[in-house]
């Protein structure tokens, strides 16, 4: 072989083996889905969805978990989105680089690095015993509106700087004060950005579970939550319940049970894509 | 409304966003006061040489013990499995992604790792145990069915992503007049890449290495459901151990009375995990920034 031709086939011995490596990550994905759709398709139905968790498996369901997930959501999202697009508005259209402003960013930055568990041993230590919160509704949502905090303010300030200069110049030269400017120009139309990068926070505190284990969740409620004070379950709990344990037909519930998660998150996602898809065209 | 009270307005409103700014840093604050309160606690009962440095790790027997060193042990075993997967794996898809995908293939692609990005990790966990252990057993039959290797390789799935779009972005970040220069002096695709692209974006790419590192180190549902519950302080992948995050949800699972000493080890080694994951993230940063530096 000539040196070139000794080239070129490294050139597309790279090629190949990274191809290789790609497509080995899409099977593993694949797989995935095929492994849990296989193992718990059969355990799908109207009664799985409605039920309580049970001794039997053949019986049990992901009602209160569903419900659960649901509420903490809900919490997630009223603590996390004011919190969040406040301090994201202050970081872009007030901060302008002063000390303080650049303190926060840093923190910022590094909280989006804390694991998750530990923000679970935040939510313990305070909500739960020092606010006397228990392992309630409240205390897991306000742990995950902990966790969502810096992908809300990074996903915000994101949307916040598409809005261009000349916007907010224009509000002003009409006598408009900066906050009026923010409120009736930059807002509205950062709008959309801001509510896909919400949701891609949402579907990712929808799939927590150690922080919330952390916290004291009940891995097994047969009852719904009826106020935030309420103990509570949430989805991957549940389904963290029926994997560890031994028999197998508890692993078909928690297949089940994953495939409604998957779902629930795909929809959302689905959601956040056709916004994400929507703002590039009117902005096209 | 008046001027003064228009102004007033304008004055509140920028305190009160100020101060939602400022809830971000009491996060931070919260969670370096409540382990560190904690972990003082734990520390007047337990000296911090027997913690560090202890081998056997027995906090709820009779005659307990507090050395955390089976549980850093576990922890780095399966982190390292997870970065022997990510490491070449991420490296690899970023250098195709960035020097020979063609836009159309980069947006099939990269969807699909966010995909493998944002699956929970309790399914993962799930994976490991019925799916990967068992196909792993088939070859490894003295594989027990908890282990370090299997969550290992899947976690090593689920930090992949994320070593190839930080390389990946760095390998982009190279200037374009390197890459000529290479071809110029008839260097191939491959040869370009690897000896200059890839040196070139150096430090951006081994702060995603490390960055993968932390977020391995904290991962816990997978660990939690497929590597067991024996703090063990071993080398070999095949039996049952036991990683910091694991344990914390061990001890949250079971009916351990707040103030204890049992409940306070999980602050004690929440901050042993805090610690390790921020000296990461921060040498990561740092090497970004360099990187940033360097074409600025």
């Amino acid at each position: 072989m000539t040196a070139g031709a000794r080239r070129l086939a490294g050139d597309r011995l790279l090629q190949t083996l990274s191809i290789l490596v790609l497509a080995l990550s899409l099977v593993a994905l694949m797989t995935l889905l095929y492994d849990v759709w296989s193992d718990g398709w059969q355990r799908l139905d109207w009664r799985f969805l409605t039920s309580n968790p049970s001794r039997r498996a053949a019986a049990a369901g992901i009602y209160p978990a569903l419900v659960g997930s649901f509420y903490v959501l809900l919490v997630t999202a009223a603590l996390s989105l004011p919190l969040g697009i406040g301090a994201a508005v202050y970081l872009e259209e007030y901060g302008g680089g002063g000390r303080w402003a650049r303190l926060i960013e840093i923190n910022i930055a590094n909280l989006a690095g804390v694991p998750s568990i530990i923000y679970g041993l935040l939510g313990l230590s305070v909500f739960v015993r020092v606010f006397g919160w228990g392992p309630s509704v409240l205390a897991g949502g306000a742990t995950l509106a902990l966790l969502a905090l810096p992908v809300v303010i990074l996903s915000t300030r994101e949307a916040l700087r598409t809005v261009p200069m000349s916007a907010r110049e224009g509000s002003y030269a009409l006598g408009a004060t900066q906050w009026q400017t923010i409120w009736h120009q930059v807002l509205p139309s950062a709008f959309p950005g801001i509510l896909t990068g919400l949701i891609l926070a949402m579907s990712r505190a929808i799939g927590e579970t150690a922080p919330l284990i952390t916290i004291g969740a009940l891995a097994y409620i047969d009852f719904t939550p009826t106020s935030v004070m309420s103990p509570f379950t949430v989805l991957p709990i549940q389904v963290y319940n029926w994997v560890s344990r031994p028999q197998a037909a508890f692993a078909e519930n928690a297949a089940a049970g994953i495939i409604v998660l998957l779902v629930l998150l795909l929809t959302l996602n689905s959601v956040a894509v056709v916004l994400r898809d929507r703002i590039q065209k009117a902005r096209a | 409304m008046t001027r003064t009270t228009r102004r007033y307005v304008e004055w509140t409103i920028e305190r009160a966003l100020f101060a939602c700014a400022v809830g971000s840093v009491l996060v931070t604050a919260g969670i370096i006061g409540v382990l560190l309160f904690e972990t003082v606690a734990f520390l007047r009962e337990v000296p911090i040489g027997s913690f560090l440095f202890g081998t056997v790790w027995t906090p709820l027997f009779s005659d307990a013990q507090f050395g955390v060193l089976p549980l850093v042990g576990g922890t780095i075993l399966v982190s390292a499995i997870a970065m022997a997967v990510a490491v070449p794996a991420g490296l690899l898809s970023a250098i195709y992604l960035s020097e020979y995908a063609n836009p159309r293939v980069r947006r099939v692609v990269k969807p699909v790792l966010e995909v493998l990005a944002g699956v929970p990790t309790v399914v993962y966990g799930y994976f490991a145990l019925l799916f990967v252990t068992p196909l792993l057993q088939t070859f490894l039959p003295s594989l027990s069915s908890f282990n370090a290797l299997s969550p290992g390789l899947v976690m090593g799935i689920m930090i992949l992503p994320l070593v190839s779009s930080l390389s990946e972005d760095a390998l982009h970040a190279v200037p374009n007049g390197l890459r000529e220069g290479a071809y110029a002096l008839g260097a191939t695709r491959m040869q370009a890449a690897l000896r200059v692209v890839v040196p070139a974006a150096l430090s951006g790419i081994s702060a995603s290495f490390i960055l993968a590192m932390s977020r391995a180190i904290g991962e816990t549902m997978i660990v939690a459901i497929a590597a067991g519950q024996q703090p063990r302080l071993t080398a070999n992948p095949l039996v049952p151990v036991e990683t910091m995050t694991a344990y914390i949800v061990q001890i949250s699972m079971g009916d351990t009375p707040a103030g204890s000493i049992g409940y306070r080890t999980i602050f004690a080694v929440g901050m042993l995990l805090f610690v390790m994951t921020f000296v990461l993230n921060l040498a990561s940063d740092w090497l970004r920034r360099r990187f940033r530096e360097v074409y600025a």
